[in-house]
């Protein structure tokens, strides 16, 4: 296969729209992943993630497109799964769990009732191929919003995720950064819900950086590898998309895995030898 | 203005009757010390007698349920820059790689940090770290650093904030015994700098030979003074041996009848 093979999708307007979309995703979604994974949060951006299902069948009812409501939706549910675990006497994992699989359900009972037309498996799985041009500006707007506030409160978050009690001390307003991590993250889930749908959204968010925090030393080298094993996947998961008419999601999420495993052999062959040769990376 | 200035001194952290409730217990019943600038102060006491909540008090993490504490005159809400807090070590998130760099950084970490890129701090954090011995670990990861290494790099994150007062939390727990001679060299050079250091800890051996003052905690306050003092046979019996029924009928703001502690 050429490189004309290669760009030969490209022709197309709706592949250049495609590889946008993905490729934005590709970046948001693992850098969030970053501390995600250290805090221990998958399972509460896939709740997030499950939660939109209402949000999105009421939208549609009412004939709105999912990308007009992403943001006020994703926010709404961070500001409820944040407050909800801060005021849970059940336990974090058991109030996500309670909220993930209830709202899921809702979601479905409403698409049921009211009759929407909405094709499921694009919902879950993702249908990049689908994206419109006011789709790609929503995302982008998405990215823009979730990458600066990302970089303009990394120390602070670095600081309140590292050690939420001396940040306290310090008196950084940490309920703040709390919900404002939270709505990030809601805002890159939401944006990237076409890409990789509801279900798999996750394993974009956590398989680069896992992948990568096997083979880096230190926090920023994990994040600047976790959003190079995203873009990769995601630029891989369409080709596999458009060449084998594949959904989207799904394809990307293999190559994740794929690229996990990689890491995973080479941090078993290779970090010995860099061990061996006390070199950081 | 001299007599002026010495008060300051004399009064620089005054916990004045500090009672701190969680639910019905009281985890501090009328606390009351005084600590001079420039102090060194162990605070001693058995698990569950207080150390912590009187540090989480000290630095407005948990509201009094009567009683004050001032720092250098403020309330400890607006006290919060003077402090500098070395944390237990079990309240930090150890999966985060973060290098040594960025965790004495954190001293610089304010509400107005919003530059990611920002060098401006260089020359305070290895200032802070060669202070504390450990330039040469600037760039390696906190996780890979032994148990009094680490202390000293979060006692560089206090330096770097600039902090008058420093409180360290079980600071020679998971420490060797000859790391530990060297982490007090350290402090008590701090301690020269005219800091004033209060220390939560459990090791009560040689006490009088490392600190100034001993302030003994089992929930109220045993005893506190003179660290080669203090520490009578009533003293250690009353910290360590069992006396709920003391507190029986203990509330904020009342504290029995026939004990004015």
């Amino acid at each position: 296969m050429g490189i004309e093979n290669l760009l030969e999708p490209f022709k197309y307007d709706f592949m250049i729209r495609s590889l946008i979309t993905a490729v934005l995703s590709g970046i948001m979604l693992p850098a969030l992943g970053s501390f995600t994974i250290n805090r221990n949060m998958g399972f509460m951006a896939d709740a997030m993630a499950h939660a939109t299902l209402p949000i999105i069948a009421i939208g549609v009812f009412f004939g709105l497109s999912i990308s007009v409501l992403g943001a006020p939706a994703a926010i709404l549910i961070a500001l409820l799964l944040g407050f909800i675990i801060k005021n849970t006497e059940v336990g974090e994992d058991t109030a996500i769990g309670i909220i993930f699989s209830s709202f899921f359900a809702l979601g479905f009972i409403l698409i049921s009732v009211f009759n929407v037309s909405l094709n499921l498996e694009d919902l879950l799985f993702g249908q990049i191929l689908a994206v419109s041009t006011f789709d790609v500006f929503i995302v982008f707007g998405l990215f823009i919003i979730v990458m600066s506030i990302f970089l303009i409160f990394f120390k602070q978050l670095l600081f309140y995720s590292f050690d939420p009690i001396g940040a306290k001390v310090r008196g950084l307003n940490v309920s703040f950064l709390n919900y404002l991590f939270l709505i990030i993250l809601s805002l890159a889930i939401i944006g990237s819900l076409q890409t990789v749908g509801i279900i798999l959204v996750l394993s974009m968010l956590i398989i680069p950086s896992a992948a990568a925090k096997l083979i880096t030393k230190t926090f920023v080298n994990s994040i600047i590898f976790s959003v190079a094993f995203g873009v990769v996947a995601s630029i891989s998961g369409l080709y596999l998309s458009y060449f084998f008419n594949l959904p989207s999601g799904p394809s990307m999420s293999i190559v994740a895995t794929l690229i996990f495993v990689i890491t995973f052999l080479i941090s078993k062959l290779i970090n010995p030898v860099i061990a061996y040769l006390n070199l950081d990376i | 203005m001299k007599a002026k200035n010495k008060i300051q001194k004399e009064n620089f952290i005054i916990s004045d009757g500090c009672c701190v409730q969680y639910g019905n217990t009281l985890a501090l019943d009328n606390v009351t010390f005084k600590v001079s600038e420039g102090k060194m102060v162990a605070v001693v006491g058995p698990n569950g007698g207080g150390k912590s909540t009187l540090f989480n008090a000290m630095t407005g993490l948990v509201p009094l349920a009567n009683g004050s504490i001032k720092i250098k005159g403020l309330d400890p809400d607006k006290a919060k820059n003077l402090i500098g807090y070395v944390p237990q070590k079990n309240l930090i998130n150890w999966n985060f790689p973060v290098s040594v760099r960025q965790v004495v950084e954190m001293g610089l970490t304010n509400n107005n940090s919003l530059n990611p890129f920002s060098k401006k701090n260089n020359k305070v954090v290895m200032d802070s770290l060669s202070q504390v011995g450990l330039l040469d670990k600037i760039d390696n990861n906190v996780n890979k650093l032994s148990g009094g290494q680490l202390q000293r790099v979060f006692i560089a994150r206090t330096l770097s904030q600039g902090a008058d007062i420093l409180l360290l939390d079980e600071a020679f727990s998971a420490v060797d015994v000859g790391a530990q001679e060297d982490l007090m060299e350290i402090i008590n050079n701090i301690k020269l700098d005219g800091k004033t250091i209060l220390i939560a800890t459990h090791d009560i051996n040689n006490i009088e030979e490392k600190f100034d003052e001993v302030l003994c905690l089992n929930r109220h306050c045993c005893a506190y003074g003179d660290a080669s003092e203090v520490l009578t046979k009533e003293v250690m019996e009353e910290m360590y041996g069992s006396h709920n029924q003391m507190f029986k009928n203990h509330t904020p703001g009342n504290h029995g009848r026939n004990n004015g502690n």
